[in-house]
């Protein structure tokens, strides 16, 4: 990610001092990188405004990076700031009903009671 | 005040309907009716994505034979309609997506499966942003759901369609899902109320996946007492939610509690006293629209004439939850909507080399432009090398601002502040401008971060006539408090009574 010349933006209800953050640019090579990941295929012509709407939410992130958390757990469970929340286990019974034709009713493609998809393996 | 364990809510309330059906005044089958007509009359507000009027008969039938079989219950018989985020057997469910355009689940949402339970009706499935992704329902990809106070402005969102239904009088409740904001946004743009229960008090077993650690279901309503009948029949544990919540705390009756909070004895015209109401100085900062920071500050005072005491307060790290929120809803989307790939349900593109190919047209084609870009953003701060600077970070940040609101809940009972900076916008004014539209959601993150409970209720209206909302915050499972203060304030105003034109 480099940075690129031009907008500025400043977040409203900052504090002092504001917020003031580089529009930075979010080059098409990590675009189509993370696209990939995603498995979104973005077609060429929309790279560009794409890549100004990312440079713009990543100039809006980028504000985590002033915090001091040394020291800080990250918080993934929300109670679990005033408790340890355990993940409960249930028994490794059968407990779903058969929905095998109801689900199957929503996809695409089936034959014989499978799911099709394009072939992968010559 | 009005008795406390009798329905005592205005005409058109679930309390005033419950009164008419019990006396045999109407039918469960007469309401049904009439809310199917008004959706006809009322549908340039494109609130409704799917009505069968079959279904909502057959279901009518059933709860007159209920009633007439000796049952009673506050919701028997009630008209509902849920946010197209709840699955529903009969009924299509889209998440506003093209994706799962013709989507019809096999099972119903926990939330659903409840409220028929109690003997609610259920009149159809209602429009949203796609996926719950957005503040002003716009990026629904079946239009946009327009204000009932002005069609020219957006209705809020995510829940936009569930807010408009219940205020232009189409239903007197409706369901609506809540992950930064999306029940107590839109219940303030249109100027009823709706509570985003503590994050496991209600299951989200059923319920379109966004960011699992955030999406939390509640009730939209005109009234805190609506609610608190909604909400003591959609909580509880549920086995087949992972996160349900299965403590004593978690388990107390909501309506139990609510009634016993209003029953406690004050003296006259000090019904807040013991209520101690804490103010964040951020809440009111720069950027805050004059009229809501006014008829904010006008509800403060009169619970504060009423006994109350305001405690001046800081959240200091406000602004934060607006970029730990945009990192960890899109981080848990992209995992979520991962599921998506055009194989076992939903979209798939007509042409395609391969798999792989299939998957990225699928999902090109199906998924609308918001939430590409959250997907994207998720997968970006997921890859490797930017884990610990974006992700981890964002929580860490996240441990920070809901510990600032247990240092502030030392301090008093009940926060209070505006629910959001503006009342609602005009449609298309922010609609290309992501961030722009994110930072609109400054006040009601963080308490999402939090997992605390949040309401949103009618307080007032600007100088052109759109409501504005009082949000109130509570502690982890305090929700029959703060429906009781809401209540308690909803007996002393009428702002939750007002209708706009044609309702």
């Amino acid at each position: 990610m480099k940075s690129g010349g031009g907008k500025t933006f400043f977040f409203l209800f900052s504090s002092t001092p504001p917020y003031f953050c580089q529009a930075m640019s979010f080059d098409p090579a990590t675009l189509t990188r993370i696209a990939n990941l995603a498995r979104i295929d973005i077609p060429a012509a929309q790279l560009s405004g794409l890549g100004d709407n990312m440079a713009s939410i990543l100039s809006l992130i980028d504000q985590l990076q002033a915090v001091d958390t040394r020291g800080v757990m990250p918080l993934s469970h929300p109670l679990s700031v005033i408790g340890e929340m355990p993940l409960r286990l249930r028994a490794d019974v059968v407990t779903t009903p058969d929905l095998r034709e109801a689900c199957l009713a929503n996809a695409p493609q089936t034959e014989h009671g499978l799911f099709l998809v394009p072939k992968v393996i010559e | 005040m009005s008795a406390p364990n009798h329905p005592s809510g205005p005409d058109g309330s679930i309390a005033g309907l419950s009164r008419q059906l019990t006396s045999g005044q109407t039918t469960a089958r007469a309401l049904a009716e009439q809310s199917l007509a008004r959706i006809g009359r009322q549908q340039a507000l494109n609130a409704f994505l799917h009505v069968d009027a079959g279904l909502t008969l057959a279901e009518a039938d059933a709860a007159d034979r209920r009633l007439a079989a000796g049952e009673r219950g506050p919701l028997l018989g009630i008209p509902v309609a849920h946010k197209d985020i709840f699955v529903t057997r009969g009924w299509r469910t889209t998440a506003g997506s093209n994706m799962l355009a013709d989507y019809v689940s096999p099972f119903d949402a926990t939330v659903v499966e409840k409220l028929r339970a109690a003997g609610m009706v259920c009149v159809g499935k209602l429009n949203c942003d796609e996926f719950a992704m957005g503040s002003s329902n716009e990026n629904s990809a079946f239009g946009a759901v327009k204000n009932p106070w002005d069609p020219q402005r957006i209705p809020g969102g995510s829940s936009g369609g569930s807010a408009a239904a219940v205020a232009a009088g189409i239903v007197p409740a409706s369901t609506g899902t809540d992950t930064g904001g999306s029940l107590r946004q839109p219940a303030a743009m249109c100027g009823i109320t709706a509570i985003k229960p503590t994050y496991g008090r209600v299951s989200r077993y059923g319920m379109v996946a966004f960011a699992s650690s955030l999406d939390q279901g509640g009730p939209m309503a005109r009234t805190a007492e609506d609610c608190a009948y909604l909400l003591d029949a959609m909580a509880g544990f549920d086995e087949r939610d992972a996160t349900s919540l299965d403590s004593p705390e978690a388990k107390a009756s909501i309506l139990g509690g609510f009634q016993a909070q209003n029953a406690s004895k004050h003296p006259q015209n000090k019904v807040f006293e013991n209520l101690r109401i804490g103010l964040p100085k951020e809440f009111f900062a720069d950027g805050l629209a004059p009229d809501v920071a006014a008829r904010v500050q006008a509800a403060i005072a009169m619970f504060r004439a009423h006994g109350a005491t305001v405690i001046d307060i800081s959240l200091p790290r406000t602004t934060l939850a607006i970029p730990a929120y945009y990192v960890i809803a899109p981080a848990e989307a992209s995992s979520n909507l991962s599921r998506f790939d055009g194989v076992r349900y939903g979209h798939r593109t007509d042409d395609y080399r391969d798999l792989n190919d299939m998957i990225a047209k699928s999902r090109a084609e199906g998924l609308g432009a918001e939430v590409q870009r959250r997907i994207l953003t998720g997968a970006y701060v997921l890859s490797h090398g930017y884990y610990d600077a974006y992700y981890l970070q964002a929580q860490r940040v996240r441990r920070l601002i809901a510990q600032d609101f247990q240092d502030a809940l030392k301090q008093c009972d009940l926060i209070m502040g505006p629910v959001a900076p503006t009342t609602a916008w005009k449609l298309g004014e922010k609609s290309n401008d992501p961030v722009a539209m994110y930072l609109e959601d400054i006040f009601t993150l963080g308490v999402s971060l939090a997992g605390l409970p949040g309401m949103s209720v009618p307080c007032g209206f600007d100088q052109q006539n759109l409501p504005i909302g009082l949000q109130i915050i509570g502690n982890y499972f305090d929700e029959p408090r703060m429906l009781s203060v809401a209540h308690q304030y909803q007996q002393l105003t009428d702002w939750h009574l007002r209708s706009p034109a044609g309702a």
